[in-house]
């Protein structure tokens, strides 16, 4: 099994001049092809610890490691192509860019990475939008859509340059059941059929449920 | 960095908010207009102030005074070699007022490469007669067609021809005020008589107008040929030669130079106009302060306006950043926005200052002074365009730095998890 996201000894501290310890000593790998899931109590730290993950949030101690690779001493830039190249977001409250269409959304990443030309990534974007069942909204204007249709946008974005993880922030925090629902296929479709790994944040005991591990934390410390 | 979709980015952005933009350009745009248009008003007046003197001023003359000579006989002695006389109530002899060798010096000049043009001039006292009234003038007698050509004599002659001075013999071109105080039209003749006593019939061919009335009150204008014959003299006696060169700023030492060459006195237009160029400095520096405030200011306004919307974008430069955009690249996104919002409003501006320059030179401006002038004056430098170019580059620039830097210094983490 290939190791995707390792981390080391990861503490962090909010706060001045009197800090407070959110994140203890937290060590844990994630293997190619897991669907893990991370609970806890709101204020557990678990958003914390996964935008450190995410390379976003740098000021920590411990270290962390993406694909075997260091990111301790990577610079700013370099850590943006890290979450261009091999991370793929999903926040709770969507997060498009509304100046742009569906399918520019989508294809935004993939223009960064610059890895194809960009009439082959507005192919491949057409086919995730395909897979999610989206393909009829790829010209709508990001902003013109219902709640859910944007969560799917974003898994969409997510996927697009074949990230080797996937984070999701409460990916379905703000959806009503049906939604939930749908994103609960496409995670399980995702793992199932294309061995994606994903790492999620929740609160939600039923998309627990589905995946192949929890990880379970309090007061700043993994306790399962 | 991958500059196509960084600009593709910065114009959606530019045109989600295109009200803002505009506002932003208009700013600009209004600035480099007003720029252009005072610059070239400014400059025009200038130019036309300066030349009401310059232009018809020689930069070099050449003429011999009357002096006494530096060489007294004592001095010749050898037996006082070693001593300083002290002469006191030295007189002028009774030199020469014409240039010695006149002709041959102004073939010299003539083959020097600095020298624009060079023409002879030949000053002589006179009196008008009117009746019983003898009023006192001066005729300058000249080559019409050269003294046109390197000091825009024609420019000034308000009625008449000025050919006609070469073609046709005794004739005469008088001062405006010294023609109204003669009762003279064109056409009619006038009485001179001459310091020697000859009396002579001149035709009136046409007025001169300065616009420095003391001046017309008392000169008339001859061809050379008719100034000679009044002073008896032969055809190469000329008292002054006017030296128009390529680079007025090489008058001081070229005056030296021909000075001890041909062995006459000279003097440069720096020397005779000294204030005139002082005058014209201030005005310039007045304009470009005028100018250059006007471009700062629509620096804040563009400044404004990225930080207005650097703060509504937070939401979208947080995705950029966590879907792989570096601070950099957001940088460069918000300084295209700014660098955009510069090159259509400064282009816009150069449009426009210069259909306002042409409006302005369309304006009427007549004045007793300056006859030739009928519009207002407007320089049309192409300098002036271009260094509003970069300038509103420049402003524009700055003023998208300091937002941008903010905006690439968003951290995505506050925004993301501050919903």
């Amino acid at each position: 099994m290939k190791i995707i996201l390792e981390a080391r000894h990861i503490n962090k501290y909010f706060g001045s001049p009197k800090k407070v310890k959110v994140l203890s000593d937290i060590n844990f790998t994630i293997n190619s092809g897991e669907f893990v899931t991370v609970i806890g109590k709101s204020g557990c730290g678990k958003s914390t610890l996964l935008y450190i993950l995410s390379t976003m949030d740098t000021d920590h101690e411990g270290s962390l490691l993406i694909d075997g690779e260091p990111l301790d001493t990577k610079k700013e830039w370099e850590l943006a192509k890290i979450r261009n190249e091999k991370i793929g977001f999903i926040f709770q409250f969507h997060y498009l860019l509304n100046e742009f269409t569906v399918l520019e959304n989508v294809m935004l990443p993939g223009l960064k990475l610059g890895k194809f030309p960009a009439a082959e990534i507005k192919k491949q974007a057409m086919e995730k939008l395909d897979m999610l069942g989206i393909t009829d909204l790829a010209n709508s204007r990001a902003n013109k859509i219902s709640g859910g249709e944007k969560q799917r946008v974003a898994i969409a974005r997510a996927l697009i340059n074949n990230p080797d993880i996937i984070m999701g922030d409460e990916p379905t925090g703000n959806l009503d059941k049906k939604n939930r629902e749908i994103v609960f296929d496409i995670f399980t479709k995702l793992t199932t059929e294309f061995n994606q790994t994903l790492l999620i944040v929740t609160h939600d005991e039923s998309m627990a449920k589905i995946s192949d591990r929890i990880i379970e934390m309090e007061d700043g410390k993994i306790i399962s | 960095m991958n500059y196509k979709l960084i600009l593709n980015i910065a114009r959606s952005l530019l045109l989600a908010r295109w009200k803002q933009t505009l506002i932003a350009a208009i700013g600009v745009t209004f600035s480099i207009t007003m720029f252009i248009a005072l610059l070239g008003f400014m400059s025009g007046l200038n130019t036309l102030l300066d030349g009401l003197v310059l232009n018809r001023t020689a930069h070099v003359r050449l003429f011999n005074d009357i002096k006494p000579s530096m060489e007294q006989p004592i001095m010749l002695d050898s037996a006082y070699k070693n001593s300083y006389p002290f002469i006191h109530s030295v007189k002028s002899a009774n030199s020469r007022q014409d240039i010695y060798n006149g002709t041959q010096i102004l073939e010299a000049i003539k083959k020097d490469n600095r020298v624009e043009g060079v023409t002879p001039k030949l000053l002589t006292q006179v009196f008008f007669n009117d009746g019983t009234v003898e009023i006192t003038g001066v005729v300058n007698g000249i080559d019409a067609i050269m003294q046109s050509k390197l000091f825009h004599f024609g420019d000034y002659v308000v009625a008449g021809d000025i050919n006609g001075l070469t073609n046709i013999s005794n004739s005469i071109i008088l001062g405006k005020q010294l023609a109204e105080k003669l009762q003279l039209n064109i056409g009619d003749n006038v009485q001179v008589v001459t310091i020697n006593g000859d009396r002579f019939s001149l035709k009136v061919l046409g007025f001169y107008k300065s616009g420095i009335q003391d001046y017309d009150k008392t000169q008339a204008f001859a061809s050379l040929a008719t100034a000679q014959k009044l002073l008896n003299k032969p055809e190469n006696y000329y008292t002054e030669l006017l030296v128009k060169l390529h680079d007025l700023n090489q008058a001081p030492a070229i005056a030296k130079e021909y000075a001890k060459k041909f062995g006459t006195q000279s003097e440069d237009i720096q020397t005779a106009n000294a204030q005139f160029e002082t005058g014209s400095f201030v005005r310039t520096l007045i304009s470009y302060a005028v100018g250059i405030t006007l471009l700062i200011v629509a620096g804040f306004g563009i400044y404004n306006i990225l930080n207005m919307l650097i703060y509504e974008k937070m939401d979208s430069i947080a995705i950029l950043k966590a879907t792989g955009f570096a601070g950099r690249d957001v940088k460069a996104i918000f300084l295209f926005i700014s660098l955009s919002i510069g090159i259509v409003g400064g282009l816009l501006g150069l449009l426009f200052g210069f259909i306002a320059s042409l409006a302005i030179d369309q304006i009427p401006f007549n004045t007793e002074s300056l006859p030739a002038i009928n519009t207002y004056p407007v320089d049309y430098n192409p300098a002036f365009y271009l260094i509003a170019a970069v300038f509103s580059l420049v402003t524009t620039f700055f003023a998208g730095l300091f937002p941008a830097r903010k905006a690439s210094k968003v951290d995505p983490v506050v925004i993301i998890r501050g919903k």
